[in-house]
């Protein structure tokens, strides 16, 4: 099937709906309690009958972030329990594994609540294939966002009763490292196998060096042209006022004020702190460098703020200049 | 532990942070919140099956974070709380021998409905595992 083909077919398939899927069992206080149990939630809501019976649940209730999970297959996949559909509600996805797309990953999940459920009731869901995004490309490879949107229900004799919904988002991808293999950690080592992110080391050229051997030896070096005498930064081979090529340095005090400044939201890159505020400093010298701002909460940098240089080591020795504000 | 104290909609402020909770994550609360959540998929309890997925070990399935998630929130807000909903968005993935360390502000507050919006992180080292909301009724 040409491309073209079998994405037509994928994006046909957007708005179909599909049949209900059962749970396996009731809502129920085992499962509860051990689901509570591994993730540590100790809220007596939901496993103490004499404390929920005073709240205005009346009883206990199952956590909300549960709702899926009671009506997930289990082990053997694609079984569901009687009465459940024979459509398959993934059918886009087994569509796309057959044209090479065979990883998927979870991305969203925007659960909301009509109410709590209670032990004894059976619920099951309906789903509607919301949406397919066009083709992108991400760290873990190649591939789409399916969007599904599920609506649970609780069966009643009188009519069922909506008590939640799901909007469960996949990237449903052609890994792009498989061709470099990880390797097996070691047991009880798991840790060392975790990708270490560092901050981006500066590209140091004969024409900058001074400035990071100044910074190693808690220095803020400014280079001087010795030709006219002035200063400047970012450091260069050549002096813009004489254009002379001869040129030393100063140590600055390593004092000024916040001339301008930006703080970055979005998107979060690790190993920084958000918000991270970055400044545009004018050195009492007359010089301006950027840097990190330390010290500081995002709504309280002012303009004109006076600020100091304090030096941080990150990584493996990788020292940086930061400014802290000085108090007023 | 969930506080007995129930925090009240009165006293809740926009802006105001909770506090941070730390988790270890382990190969136990990888395949234990998996099993819990009846999530069999082989990537969150076979180490094997998630090496040949391209994972350096089993990573947590994406319940199991809505579970800390609510955890973490209701952990501050007590018991009387109920949510209205809970919305993630998953990044850097959650493995064996990381901490993922929660934060949260609360972004909004509505007297007429008493709800209260939170805002969370759970960070790792490699960036942040989940970010999202929850919506809360308080009484």
């Amino acid at each position: 099937m040409a491309e073209q083909d079998w994405m037509s077919e994928v994006r046909g398939m957007v708005g179909r709906e599909y049949g209900r899927v059962y749970a396996w069992d009731q809502v129920n206080e085992p499962m509860i309690r051990q689901w509570c149990e591994v993730m540590g939630v100790s809220n007596p809501l939901y496993t103490d009958a004499a404390y929920a019976a005073t709240t205005e649940h009346g009883g206990i209730v199952a956590p909300p972030a549960m709702l899926q999970a009671w009506c997930l297959e289990g082990l053997h996949m694609n079984n569901y329990p009687p009465g459940s559909t024979t459509e398959n509600p993934y059918e886009v996805l087994k569509l796309m594994e057959g044209q090479g797309y065979a990883s998927v990953v979870a991305v969203n999940s925007d659960l909301s609540f009509e109410r709590y459920v209670k032990p004894g009731e059976r619920l099951y869901y309906t789903t509607r294939l919301d949406a397919v995004g066009e083709q992108k490309t991400t760290a873990l490879g190649t591939g789409f966002f399916v969007t599904l949107v599920m609506s649970f229900f609780s069966e009643k004799p009188m009519g069922d009763e909506k008590v939640g919904s799901l909007l469960f988002r996949v990237f449903k991808f052609r890994p792009a490292n498989l061709a470099n293999p990880v390797k097996p950690v070691e047991e009880g080592n798991a840790a060392a196998a975790l990708p270490k992110y560092k901050r981006p080391r500066p590209g140091i050229s004969d024409d900058t060096r001074f400035f990071w051997e100044g910074v190693d030896a808690g220095q803020l070096r400014i280079q001087r042209c010795k030709g006219c005498g002035s200063l400047r930064h970012p450091p260069g081979p050549v002096c813009s006022s004489c254009h002379s090529f001869e040129w030393d340095y100063v140590e600055a005090a390593g004092t000024g004020q916040l001339y301008s400044f930006v703080v970055m939201h979005y998107p979060e890159v690790p190993p920084f702190d958000y918000p991270n505020p970055v400044g545009l400093i004018e050195l009492d010298e007359g010089v301006r460098l950027i840097a990190g701002l330390v010290g500081v909460k995002r709504d309280e940098i002012r303009i004109g703020q006076r600020v100091k240089v304090e030096f941080q080591t990150f990584d493996d020795g990788l020292t940086l200049p930061m400014f802290r504000p000085l108090e007023p | 532990m969930t506080s007995q104290n129930t925090r009240r909609f009165d006293t809740v402020r926009p802006g105001e942070t909770l506090p941070a909770l730390p988790i270890p994550i382990t190969v136990a609360l990888i395949a234990s919140g998996a099993i819990a959540t009846r999530d069999y998929f082989p990537g969150h309890h076979d180490k094997d099956a998630a090496l040949a997925l391209g994972s350096p070990h089993v990573f947590m399935n994406i319940l199991t974070t809505s579970g800390l998630a609510q955890r973490y929130v209701e952990e501050w807000a007590g018991p009387a709380a109920v949510f209205k909903d809970l919305k993630i968005k998953l990044g850097a993935p959650n493995y064996p021998g990381d901490t993922m360390s929660f934060t949260g502000e609360v972004t909004h507050t509505d007297a007429a409905s008493r709800t209260v919006v939170v805002s969370l992180k759970g960070r790792n080292s490699m960036g942040n595992h989940v970010t999202g909301t929850a919506t809360l009724v308080l009484p």
